[in-house]
């Protein structure tokens, strides 16, 4: 591009194309899809926490109307490979049932196939299954002592990893600073919870031997982990990526359903599908999110200067490992905020228990990490009578030191937090917020001022992995985009992957439409299956716009340099002296010009015209490495994520000391995340994160008793933000483009949720600082903040007496 | 999460329902079914046969009778919501309405079936509860009724016998000019079952003096319940320590824990939101000059 | 169990078990698959329909239970194939969604709330949304979405009564069959503003 020249369809505010099928109610999802003599599966659930399972009797489940299939988890495990963990723990073995053993209370036991999913249920009761109870552990830091029973005996304990980190010189830092404090916050598990459940349906023909898979998917390297699961050839496997996900935001990685269908698919020669009810999607859909226990210290100066950080992060993974260990990996991107700290010294924890299995949530472990970091820094201010926002300033990155190296080993792109949280001041006229906050405390209301500084890491690689698991090498981690255009003109594009609500087909159509000049909305978008797709590592990690819109721009470019040499060569002239506009080239010398029309003619139709060696119609493709991904790590350091978006929250929020129900009077965000390409997609990505954020931080939690049963299975206890929940959030705009892309783009898929809870947190714990107290537990429950101050207030009253 | 398989008719009469359930006691009324059918998903409930009842026109509206408004058991939540003459006589209800549930479940849910699930926090049960309504019940012995106050046993427990059907729900209107009603809860959500709901109405005479007052409290304990507030009676609501009478009416109640809050929660809200109803209560009826219908 | 139930201005007949839900029944049996199953226990909203013009949810009702009621899906709402109702074409001016999966029963709730009210206040259309719970948008585009449509409809001034579109135009809109209901309006309005889609 040509950086001088205008934008004209990046940045604008073009309607999303996707919405006209959903709003027509045209979406395809997976339970859509029609697939003749279809079977349907339920499971059964596992009553226990940890049990040995003694006997399955399947015959009067059989013998129910319907049923055709009854199937246990020995049988599967003969048949197919153990799921795929993230790190070195080949004695974690986990399967789409429980084998011989059900680690946590929900696990699936016996799958039952019949001819409705009622029928399926029906028959599920019938099966009879004797369990021997075994011990059980819940709790986090009780998983992490040695004496506690493990998950899995094989092996030996509970602790999936326990790695420190020292970046930097940790102790002299500590040692030179005027004060240190510390403290804990707790992370409680909660999730993405999208409204549609995971889905799957496969059909397996043995005589072209080709499995078929249609699922709400959003995970790298599914077709690849379904064909080592099920031991076939992966080009048997046949994902169909023309399916619309009603959300993920990082859960949707139904593998272990997809293996159980599949296998069944298999065995039966009929086609299966697994919807998950929401019983079975919230019990053990293994889709819960992190779970976690942050105990930091930190190292400071009068002037309220951070030194340095000492966080141990202990992480609860439940029952089986997959990838969500990773999830404390990630955070080493931007473990130190947006802040100039010097030194970190990180200890990363990872557990099972008897819980169900966690899985990536939005953002990947940052936000919970974030709420860690910024708490601390509101206690920094707290503990030295400091203006909160100013004490950010002080320790704030210029915006003339990036790239900014930060001591784990990533160099941040770009960033101007000064001039953000500026503006976010002004806009909503701070000072008047602390004026109404101390008008509504004289009038015996609890009012806090919520503030949260932080960083959005996005264009997601796989940095973490090799750091966390030495035997992974892994550092390739690209996306692909082909453009074709036909022998009539018209322009179609790939995309390689599925798309749960961020607007792919409009990023790729605006992208391509920019470079080649014209009309995004002539652009065709289209999903090959996974065997005619390029490589893709589908939406995670913050990373479409940055390496989807960066593979289309390339795949464009290219397109575009043959267009203008072949022109060139018509012409008779360099390529250099010619001037693409609008699909026309055009020679300014001789004035000659050749419109889109004659390049596609050319190109399809008169091979002796075209220069020599090129190949004949117009087809580009572009397959791109993740900037800035281009090395194993090296003494605990890594470039983790390419770009780093900024985010700065300012939040009022206001209850009745006795009720305690928090109302959040006004909720302005300022947000950096360089180029917009649409701006309506990042705006929907900012106001849904921080509604998610709203949720994670006030409602939703899994919740598992003390005799290890989840309490919080339905709806009516994992409570989702509704409209009355979420407040009018006004957005404070900003652009610091990201040298590292192509339009100076960078993520906004985890945008809003990533700092919400902790400005959340931080408005509940300035309402309620004039009691003496904190609260230092996500989510912040009504009675949680109610029987603080009562049991503050009658503390008082004795002191009093 | 679909239903245990189960047979459904649908009776041309009350009687005709109160003989079907007579003789089979695991068969189940289905009205509005916003309760009952995330139950039967759920498998929580397995009733033999559904009996539907929502279509009897017997059961069905709102009128008015000596001093009461009677609303048949199927008429639905949002019928209420919208009639004029429940908008008149019944301030209390219309205050309380628009908590339950949320705009699809009250267009199908009713009045009777919200009655007869006996949720110890549905606001409905504590708005007949705290007005002292009576709940007509049919079964082949005829109409009986009772005061909600004793229909309402325990949570979802009621009075209800195999074979008997809620009929209607007889709300008494206070007809004295200067009326004031009071609404509050605390519920997670907006829309979720209160942790603690208060229900307060009061009559007032020309001089300010209490003639009637009525406090209930629902989601507390395992059913709604009326407090003691009789000592306002003949008093002058300006000057009269309503927190305090409040407080002490609810210091020792029964209250439960669960997963969401503790009884101590439930006992503190129970006095804030009792104190704010009453006052709101007190403070609409002062404003209240004009002649009530 | 046979129903016959009147979908979109037609009249459907399945045969179902007594258990089978009207959301299922939809599906599966009619093949109107833009109501979705999200909570099928009543919360979510995700599957809601209008039953005789009142958003209702299809997971709390049994087929058996439904005959006799108009009851409107998404796929009702459209004026003609590939054409959009007012409310629909604002959701898609402001991007009132992402995944698509909660919108068929926002944007029913949203068309019954102007129905009766043209003139929402913001509370007025988070009270008529608050049954559906979306977890993509936080809500802001949407309730952006049905004070556009709104503002759309007080503008257009087209009569109350009068449904667009010739009359030999096929209409699968059960309220301009009806004639005179304010669905027509809608669909008026959406003809007269074509061009915005």
């Amino acid at each position: 591009m040509n950086p001088a020249a205008p934008l004209k369809f990046v940045s604008s505010n073009r309607r999303v194309r996707e919405d006209r099928r959903f709003v027509a109610g045209q979406g395809r999802y997976v339970a859509d899809i029609a697939l003749e003599g279809l079977l349907h599966v339920a499971v059964v659930p596992s009553p226990h926490p940890a049990a040995r399972i003694v006997s399955i009797n399947a015959a009067e489940a059989m013998k129910m109307p319907g049923v055709h299939y009854v199937l246990t988890g020995e049988e599967l495990a003969k048949a197919t490979e153990p799921l795929m963990n993230g790190l070195d723990t080949p004695n974690v073995r986990r399967y789409p049932l429980a084998v011989g053993q059900a680690r946590y209370a929900g696990e699936w036991v016996v799958a039952v196939v019949a001819e409705t999913r009622a029928q399926a249920e029906d028959a599920a009761e019938k099966v009879r299954i004797e369990y021997e109870q075994l011990a059980y552990v819940i709790d986090s830091e009780d998983a992490f002592d040695p004496k506690s029973p493990p998950v899995h005996a094989g092996h030996g304990s509970n602790v999936l990893l326990d790695k420190t980190f020292v970046w930097g010189e940790v102790e002299k830092h500590f040692a030179e600073s005027e004060r240190h404090l510390s403290f804990r916050v707790v992370w409680g598990r909660n999730s993405t919870v999208p409204i549609e459940t995971f889905g799957v349906a496969a059909k397996w023909d043995p005589w072209r031997e080709m499995l078929d898979v249609w699922a709400s998917i959003q995970m790298p390297k599914y077709p690849d982990q379904i064909a080592r699961a099920l031991r076939i050839p992966l080009n048997n496997v046949r994902v169909h990526f023309d399916v619309d996900v009603g959300g993920s935001y990082g859960v949707k990685r139904g593998i272990k359903q997809t293996v159980l269908v599949s296998h069944l698919a298999r065995v039966l020669g009929r086609p299966v599908r697994l919807i998950e009810d929401r019983l079975d999607n919230m019990r053990a859909g293994d889709a819960h999110g992190p779970d976690r226990i942050f105990d930091v210290e930190i190292a400071f100066n009068d002037d309220g200067i951070v030194n340095s950080m000492k966080m141990r992060a202990l992480d609860n993974v439940g029952a089986y490992a997959g990838r969500s260990p990773f999830q404390l990996g990630k955070p080493i991107g931007a473990i130190v905020g947006p802040y100039k700290i010097k030194s970190v010294q990180y200890r990363a924890i990872s557990v099972t228990s008897n819980k169900a299995a966690q899985e990536a949530v939005r953002g990947f472990g940052q936000s919970p990490t974030n709420y860690a970091i910024e708490t601390a820094i509101d206690k920094v201010a707290v503990a030295l009578g400091l203006d909160r926002i100013e004490v950010r300033r002080r320790n704030f990155i210029r915006s003339d030191e990036f790239p900014y190296l930060i001591p784990s080993g990533t160099r941040y792109d770009s960033g101007d937090y000064h001039t953000v949280v500026a503006k976010v001041r002004a806009h909503a006229d701070y000072e008047g917020l602390i004026r109404e906050r101390d008008t509504l405390r004289a009038a015996g209301q609890c009012a806090g001022i919520g503030i949260a500084a932080c960083l959005e890491p996005s264009g997601g690689n796989s940095s973490f992995e090799p750091l966390l698991n030495e035997k992974n090498t892994t550092t390739t981690w690209m996306d692909s985009c082909r453009i074709v255009v036909d022998g009539l003109g018209f322009v179609t594009a790939t995309i390689h992957t599925t798309s749960s609500g961020q607007g792919h087909e409009t990023l790729v159509a605006t992208v391509i439409g920019e470079v080649l000049e014209i009309d995004p909305d002539l652009i065709r978008i289209v999903r090959p299956d996974s065997l005619n797709s390029l490589p893709s590592n589908t939406p995670v990690g913050s990373r479409m716009a940055i390496m989807l819109g960066g593979a289309a721009f390339h795949a464009a470019q290219k397109l575009k340099a043959k267009i203008i040499k072949l022109a060139a060569h018509q012409f008779g002239c360099a390529e250099q002296e010619v001037i693409y506009a609008g699909g026309a080239v055009s020679h300014g010398a001789s004035g000659k010009k050749l419109a889109w029309a004659e390049h596609v003619n050319i190109a399809h139709r008169n091979f002796h015209l075209l220069p020599e060696g090129m190949e004949p119609g117009l087809e580009t493709t572009h397959v791109m490495q993740v900037p800035t991904g281009t090395k194993l790590p090296e003494n605990g350091r890594v470039q983790m994520y390419p770009c780093h978006s900024f985010e700065f929250h300012l939040v009022l929020i206001v209850f009745d000391p006795v009720i305690g129900k928090p109302e959040i009077r006004r909720y302005v965000i300022g947000h950096d995340c360089g180029t917009v390409i649409n701006p309506h997609i990042v705006k929907g990505m900012t106001l849904g994160g921080i509604a998610h954020g709203i949720g994670a931080s006030l409602l939703e939690e899994f919740v598992y008793d003390s005799e290890g049963q989840m309490l919080t299975q339905s709806f009516m206890d994992y409570l989702l933000p509704s409209s009355h929940e979420v407040p009018k959030v006004e957005i404070v705009h900003h652009c610091t483009p990201s040298p590292f892309t192509v339009f100076g783009q960078k993520g906004s898929g985890e945008s809003g949720y990533l700092g919400s809870p902790a400005a959340i947190s931080s408005a509940i714990n300035d309402a309620v600082a004039p009691f003496g107290i904190s609260l230092a537990k996500l989510p912040i429950r009504i009675a949680a903040i109610s029987d603080a101050i009562a049991a503050a207030r009658e503390a008082k009253a004795k002191v009093k007496a | 999460m679909k239903p245990a398989p189960f047979a459904y008719v649908r009776p041309d009469s009350v009687a005709e329902a109160c003989e079907i359930l007579a003789a089979d006691e695991d068969a189940r009324i289905i009205a509005g079914g916003q309760t009952l059918i995330p139950m039967l998903a759920m498998r929580l409930a397995r009733p033999t046969k559904l009996v539907d009842i929502v279509r009897l026109k017997e059961l069905r509206g709102i009128r008015s009778e000596a001093g009461a408004i009677v609303v048949g058991a199927v008429t639905r939540q949002v019928e209420v919501e919208r009639s004029e003459l429940a908008r008149g006589a019944l301030p209390l209800l219309m205050k309380a309405l628009p908590y339950v549930g949320h705009p699809p479940t009250r267009n199908r849910g009713t009045v009777g079936g919200s009655i007869a699930n006996a949720d110890p926090s549905a606001e409905i049960p504590l708005v007949a509860v705290t007005l002292g309504a009576e709940i007509e019940i049919e079964n082949s012995g005829g109409r009986t009724s009772m005061p909600a106050d004793e229909f309402f046993i325990g949570a979802m427990v009621t009075s209800v016998m195999p074979g008997d059907c809620v009929a209607a729900v007889r709300f008494p209107v206070w007809s004295q000019p200067r009326l004031g009603t009071g609404f509050h809860e605390v519920s997670a959500r907006q829309s979720d079952f209160a942790f603690v709901a208060a229900a307060a109405q009061v009559a007032l005479d020309e001089d300010g003096r209490c003639i009637d007052a009525v406090v209930g409290l629902g989601g507390v304990g395992d059913r709604a319940q009326r407090i003691d507030v009789s000592a306002l009676v003949g008093q002058d609501v300006a000057r009269f320590p309503v927190s305090e009478l409040i407080r002490s009416a609810t210091e020792h109640l029964e209250a439960n824990s669960d997963l969401h809050v503790s009884a101590d929660y439930r006992r503190r809200a129970a006095a804030a939101l009792g104190a704010r109803a009453l006052e709101d209560a007190i403070a609409e009826a002062r404003a209240a000059g004009g002649v009530v219908q | 169990m046979k129903v016959t139930l009147k979908v979109n201005g037609r009249l459907r007949t399945a045969d179902v078990e007594p258990r089978k839900t009207l959301l299922d029944t939809l599906r599966e049996d009619f093949l109107l698959t833009g109501s979705h199953a999200g909570c099928e226990h009543g919360v979510c909203g995700a599957c809601t329909v209008l039953i005789d013009g009142e958003p209702s949810r299809a997971c709390l009702m049994f087929a058996v239970q439904a005959d006799g009621y108009e009851i409107t899906t998404i796929e009702g709402l459209a004026p003609a194939p590939g054409e959009l109702s007012v409310v629909q074409d604002a959701f898609c001016e402001t991007h009132g969604l992402q995944c698509g999966y909660c919108t068929p029963g926002m944007i029913l709730s949203a068309h019954a709330l102007l129905e009766h009210n043209d003139a929402p206040t913001r509370e007025d259309i988070v009270e008529a949304i608050s049954g559906n719970i979306c977890r993509c948008t936080g809500y802001g585009q949407i309730v952006e979405a049905v004070e556009f449509a709104a503002e759309r409809l007080r503008k257009t001034n087209a009569p109350r009564n009068v449904t667009g579109g010739s009359d030999d135009e096929p209409s699968i809109d059960p309220a301009a069959e009806a004639g005179a209901r304010e669905g027509g309006v809608l669909e008026a309005a959406a003809t007269r503003q074509g061009g915005r889609q």
